[in-house]
């Protein structure tokens, strides 16, 4: 058990709580750097699409673990920023002016669409994203000029710093200096006033308001900062598939990304990646597990959307702070050991106001 | 020269009239007690100061100035800040979280800064943490800092909500039943609290509340309400003994 003897404020608002912390993350970030050295191509470009999924769901974190605000729409951002980037590449425009312009686009659509839509709550809230989602698929198949309808968008692989986008060493590079900058700033705003308003709208809207948060200001920055996230992650996207079509970015796409955060515990960051790392393998290990199946079953197409629904069900039910939750708590087994109580986590078992729809 | 003023203010729903014309004004440090049996229209009144409730009339005036249009977020810009009669914390984060929140309408960094988590931004969270830690060391709630509220017991959730409102640097201050729900000895930690926010701090106080005991030993003035009209206000002694209250708590 280790006991933080705080001398400073600094201590209560740095990233790292403790030399613990900072050995351990640069451990991680030194062999994520050092995985292509082991890993070939496929297991990076897996790893790659974690990166790009645990960006959106940065996103979607801030806007529903944090927030307090569902969205199952969220897909329609993803496609936002596929489809700018891709335009943008395709009049020529280089990758290192794109990325901030994708990002401001992003935030923009999502404040302008988070105005109107924000005035909503709970389950109204859900539909109206919803109805979002599938309006967004309907703009990338009617806006032909934009988005190359039906027919597609090819994405240009434009050179970057001398190297090509081919090379998925290299992406994957990209994918997690991304995933990292997108992370540092995510911590950078929930540790800052905003961050914290936002907690505090989703834990009690009135008492927000009475503490002088403006709260259709701060939900619609929410949804806006959420849109930049997920639209960086849509950019990042685009160059992974290589070919937009609008039914990529379907109703499928955002009750993935709800399933991440979900499994991977509403409310902390860490869960973000996990929930990445668990719904990125999932589809090959649906994959693997279909040829030892007998194949009245495993032949069946609706496999992959079923186990997802079960999955998702059985986590809001057994363990709503998902992955991350279940880390928490074997960590606190091995550091009490062999003191642990069952009991110990009991309280904690309540659901946050946002749960609550 | 009264620091707040309340002008015949009407509130009906539907046709239902929880406040009928009630003015009254409280001056600078002063303790001021509304006090009424059961739907008597306390909470409301305070739901209309914070702006949460429209007025169907009437006119809030502080510092001499109109607040009856004041956007409900703005409310506690002018230093009036208030508590909760059923707890408003925000239950999935640490004290700390919730007293630093007491200081958002200081806050000077925009979005870009705080994405950079900038110097200014780290001063201010400084700033922030400088006031807080006073009203931690005021309410006693060093214990606590870090502690999630769901996981505090109710006594010190009331002191948390109470240290929040402090954070805000409030004018006037408004407790809605601040001593409902506290044990014998927390009431009477109580007392002497709100007695130094208002010397200490010189904070004036509207409160509600039922206990009248410690209505009788803090308050300056009381105004008893009931159906939501004014019943009697005056000194505490004067409530004591006037009929109209008596009749409306005891029936006689």
């Amino acid at each position: 058990m280790r006991f933080i003897f705080k001398t400073k404020y600094s201590q209560d608002i740095n990233i790292a709580k403790h030399n613990g912390d900072r050995f351990w993350y640069s451990l991680l970030i030194l062999i994520m750097a050092a995985l292509p050295l082991v890993l070939d191509d496929f297991y990076l470009g897996e790893i790659s699409y974690i990166c790009i999924l645990s960006i959106a769901g940065i996103g979607l974190m801030i806007l529903s673990g944090y927030t307090g605000l569902a969205s199952l729409g969220h897909a329609a951002f993803l496609g936002v920023g596929a489809y700018t980037h891709a335009f943008l590449l395709t009049n020529g425009v280089p990758f290192y002016a794109s990325i901030p312009i994708v990002i401001v686009v992003s935030f923009l659509v999502g404040a302008v669409i988070g105005i109107p839509i924000l005035r909503l709550t709970g389950m109204y809230l859900a539909i109206a994203t919803l109805a979002l989602g599938f309006i967004a698929e309907h703009v990338f198949i009617k806006w032909e000029h934009f988005t190359g309808g039906n027919r597609g968008l090819p994405v240009p692989q434009p050179e970057f710093l001398g190297m090509s986008f081919y090379d998925s060493v290299f992406f994957y590079y990209v994918c997690l200096v991304f995933l990292i900058a997108a992370m540092f700033a995510a911590i950078n705003i929930l540790r800052s006033p905003t961050g914290r308003a936002f907690v505090a709208i989703r834990d009690s809207e009135i008492a927000a308001q009475s503490l002088g948060v403006n709260l259709g200001l701060y939900k619609a920055l929410s949804f806006a900062i959420s849109g930049a996230f997920t639209g960086l992650a849509g950019a990042l996207l685009a160059h992974y598939i290589g070919y937009l079509a609008p039914d990529i970015f379907n109703i499928f796409l955002s009750l993935t990304l709800l399933l991440l955060i979900v499994v991977g515990g509403m409310g902390s960051l860490h869960g973000t990646v996990f929930g990445a790392i668990f719904v990125g393998f999932l589809p090959q290990l649906i994959a693997i597990c279909r040829d030892y199946l007998p194949s009245s079953i495993g032949s069946q197409p609706g496999l992959e959307p079923m186990l997802f629904g079960l999955i998702l069900v059985f986590f809001i039910l057994y363990e709503p702070l998902g992955i991350y939750g279940r880390w928490i708590k074997i960590k606190l087994f091995f550091e009490l050991f062999p003191t642990y109580k069952r009991q110990t986590f009991k309280k904690q078992k309540v659901f946050t106001k946002s749960d609550r729809v | 020269m009264s620091l707040f003023e309340v002008k015949n203010i009407t509130v009906a729903f539907g046709g239902v009239k929880a406040l009928n014309d009630v003015s009254f004004d409280v001056d600078k440090g002063e303790i001021f007690t509304i006090i009424g049996p059961n739907g008597a229209g306390k909470s409301t009144l305070f739901n209309v100061i914070s702006r949460i409730y429209e007025p169907s009339k009437g006119e809030i005036y502080f510092e001499n100035k109109n607040i009856s249009k004041t956007k409900p977020h703005n409310i506690s810009k002018l230093g009036i800040a208030r508590t909760f009669q059923n707890l408003e914390l925000f239950e999935n984060a640490t004290v700390l979280q919730n007293l630093l929140l007491g200081r958002h309408i200081y806050k000077k960094t925009n979005i870009l800064s705080e994405v950079f988590f900038t110097p200014s931004a780290r001063k201010q969270e400084h700033e922030y943490r400088l006031k807080v830690e006073e009203v931690i060391d005021f309410l006693d709630l060093q214990h606590y800092r870090d502690t999630l509220i769901n996981g505090l017991p109710y006594g010190v959730r009331k002191n948390v909500e109470l240290a929040r409102a402090l954070c805000t640097d409030p004018k006037l201050l408004l407790l809605d039943e601040p001593s409902s729900g506290l044990t014998n000895e927390e009431t009477i930690d109580l007392g002497f609290w709100i007695k130094d926010i208002q010397s200490l701090l010189g904070i004036t106080i509207i409160m509600i509340e039922h206990d009248m005991s410690f209505v009788n030993k803090v308050s300056d003035r009381i105004l008893a309400l009931n159906y939501g009209k004014i019943l009697a206000s005056g000194l505490p002694e004067e409530i004591k003994n006037n009929v109209d209250v008596k009749q409306a708590y005891m029936g006689e």
